[in-house]
């Protein structure tokens, strides 16, 4: 390999046939440059996924609520399950070694919202501290819901910093600002962002007993919300999900007497669950994409082969002579798979360098829902190198066992 | 000793069900320092017997030993190993590589003896010197005449200092004047010690030679000293 008169003797051949090498080249570097992009592209979907489901805590479950679609106990389907302040209570204690956090909403119509002489087309909720948790608000200024004001019904109100930009652009301090909910005065505690940007970031919540008391009058729930232990492990994880699915909804289903059966009456969500489903999705697209990326890989190498077998066929009248020279089988078959992997590396190598060049260049400006930041790790290039490198040697040990095993006389005869 | 020495050497080759027995029983010694035409029509053998010679094909029966080595049952790394020690070849069709400069050329052989760069460019040089063709050293073939090519041909050969230099036919792809250039070109280093066979099947070319070998149909039918026709009287 490092032997220095082979490098001469290659870099000869390969500086006569110019064409042909650059050629056989653009095959080789249009194969990798194509598996690098594939695979960048499987890496971008992968981030745009993890991406979109950092929106609420990666652990949490939610229940919503629905209408039986299955009659169950001389009751009929239709009927619509209500969430209540015992279900809340019973949730709680029953699951309370599981559930990390918990807390439920209550969406709360025909309010009107007014600061000022402005009104506030907003989402107003009431809810429980541990939402923010749920939910993944940070606070930008002030407090989030406390337990405090569950307790006391206190009139407070936790507004987004969308609704903060839109109706008090130009103050400053917001914090104690009065607004009022059908004419009730509420004080402005808080102001929170959702990582999921400005679309959560439009809801005015109050504390849940303050909603149901004020403005309901009853002890509905509209869903119940949790968040579970993290843990590391990715499947168990997953797993732990599913398990407490699986315990929550047989529990509501006997506390509101639903079918087992019946899939519509409780309903839970889990990211978690969701985001297994869209992994496996992008695993087998990754492996979708490493199996075109390799085809194409397979289709330079033959390219690569057969041009050598081309190169081998017109200088089989000089391998000929080489031998009668005093060449022996093995020099000639070197020479030849020498030439392939230099061939096949440099072109490799520029197209990996290409291809990666451009996903590092263009990749972070790429703003597609579920792609985010294409990029190809080191262990990834790493690997299409060494595929490089073997797939050179196959491209040009064929045509170079051919080549040596040609009877001497008869290439001579060649013309 | 005889440099080469040959005992009922027989050949046949394989075509289809049909054997086709090109050699039958050829015994033949070479000293060290001749200079021996081997004339014959075509199909006589005698590109056989060179090949049998030059180890690039094997005879079937018989014996070859060149300067006392017995060539027998050589795998191709070691047929290559002695041709590139024992042998030089001069072609009828000069069989330069086209790509490679005269010089390039002449130093392939030496390549192959692993002999380092430097020094096969001035052993290149040196014999390109003693062919005329000094000047032409970094030129391609395709930039030198015929004769001028052959000429390398035989530097080439020269250059790895072999014990036998075989050539077949080295000027049949030449005109007469060319080719007694060449002639007188191999009289030359046969004068120098070299142990040369020319096969060919022009009269005047064997006559050119110290002794003549006739083959026909596989056998031979003569073998005669002649005083030699020196080619510098006609260059």
């Amino acid at each position: 390999m490092f032997d220095l008169e082979r490098w001469q003797e290659i870099f000869e051949a390969i500086s006569k046939n110019k064409l042909r090498t650059f050629l056989t080249g653009i095959s080789v570097a249009s194969g990798i440059f194509i598996l690098v992009i594939l695979l960048g592209f499987g890496q971008g979907m992968r981030n745009g996924i993890a991406h979109e489901f950092e929106e609420d805590a990666a652990t949490s479950v939610w229940v919503w609520p629905g209408e039986t679609t299955v009659a169950y106990k001389g009751l009929n389907p239709g009927r619509y399950v209500q969430l209540r302040n015992e279900d809340f209570d019973q949730v709680s204690q029953l699951f309370s070694e599981d559930i990390e956090y918990m807390a439920a909403f209550l969406f709360i119509r025909g309010v009107s919202a007014v600061y000022q002489n402005e009104v506030l087309a907003y989402e107003l909720a009431g809810t429980y501290p541990s939402m923010q948790f749920i939910e993944n608000e940070s606070m930008v200024q002030g407090r989030f819901i406390n337990s405090k004001d569950i307790e006391q019904k206190t009139k407070v109100v936790v507004i987004g910093q969308k609704i903060k930009a839109e109706v008090f652009d130009k103050k400053d301090q917001v914090i104690g600002e009065m607004i009022q909910l059908s004419g009730i005065p509420f004080k402005i505690v808080g102001i929170y962002s959702d990582p999921s940007g400005e679309q959560e970031e439009n809801r005015m919540f109050i504390p849940m007993s303050t909603a149901q008391v004020v403005f309901e009058g009853t002890d509905h729930l509209q869903n119940l919300s949790f968040t579970l232990p993290v843990l590391d492990n990715f499947d168990a994880a997953v797993a732990q999900s599913l398990a407490f699915k699986e315990r929550m909804t047989r529990h509501l289903k006997a506390k509101h007497t639903v079918a087992p059966s019946d899939t519509r009456a409780i309903q839970i969500w889990n990211p978690l669950e969701e985001a297994k489903r869209f992994f496996t999705l992008t695993d087998n697209i990754a492996f979708f994409f490493w199996f075109v990326g390799i085809c194409t890989i397979i289709a330079g190498v033959v390219g690569v082969s057969n041009i050598m077998l081309i190169v081998v066929k017109e200088r089989t009248k000089e391998i000929g002579i080489r031998k009668a020279l005093g060449a022996k089988p093995w020099s000639i078959v070197g020479m030849i798979v020498h030439e392939a992997i230099f061939v096949t590396a440099v072109s490799g190598f520029g197209g990996l360098i290409f291809g990666m060049g451009l996903l590092e260049i263009f990749g972070p400006y790429i703003e597609v829902d579920y792609i985010l930041n294409p990029a190809v790790n080191f262990n990834i290039a790493l690997t299409t190198v060494i595929l490089l490198i073997v797939s050179g040697a196959i491209a040009g040990f064929i045509p170079a066992w051919k080549a040596a095993n040609v009877h001497t006389i008869e290439a001579l005869r060649d013309q | 000793m005889a440099m080469i020495e040959i005992k009922d050497l027989h050949k046949s080759y394989q075509m289809g069900s049909n054997s086709l027995h090109v050699l039958k029983g050829i015994n033949f010694s070479v000293e060290a320092g001749e200079l021996v035409a081997i004339m014959g029509s075509s199909g006589s053998g005698k590109s056989t017997l060179l090949n049998i010679l030059g180890m690039l094909d094997e005879a079937n029966e018989g014996s070859y030993e060149l300067d006392g080595v017995p060539i027998k049952n050589l795998n191709e790394t070691k047929a290559a190993q002695y041709r590139n020690k024992f042998l030089g070849f001069v072609f009828q069709s000069f069989n330069l590589i086209n790509y490679k400069t005269a010089a390039e050329n002449v130093a392939l052989p030496l390549y192959y003896q692993k002999m380092p760069r430097k020094e096969r460019q001035e052993k290149a040089i040196k014999y390109l010197e003693q062919v005329g063709l000094k000047d032409w050293a970094t030129h391609l073939p395709s930039e030198l005449s015929g004769g001028q090519k052959q000429r390398v041909a035989i530097a080439r050969a020269m250059a790895a200092e072999p014990k036998v230099l075989l050539a077949d036919e080295p000027t049949g792809a030449l005109d007469s004047k060319t080719s007694y250039e060449v002639m007188d070109l191999i009289q030359k280093i046969n004068d120098a010690g070299n142990t040369i066979l020319v096969v060919t099947h022009e009269p005047d070319i064997a006559d050119m030679c110290k002794r003549i070998v006739h083959l026909k149909d596989g056998v031979i039918v003569e073998d005669k000293k002649v005083k030699q026709v020196r080619a510098a009287q006609y260059v």
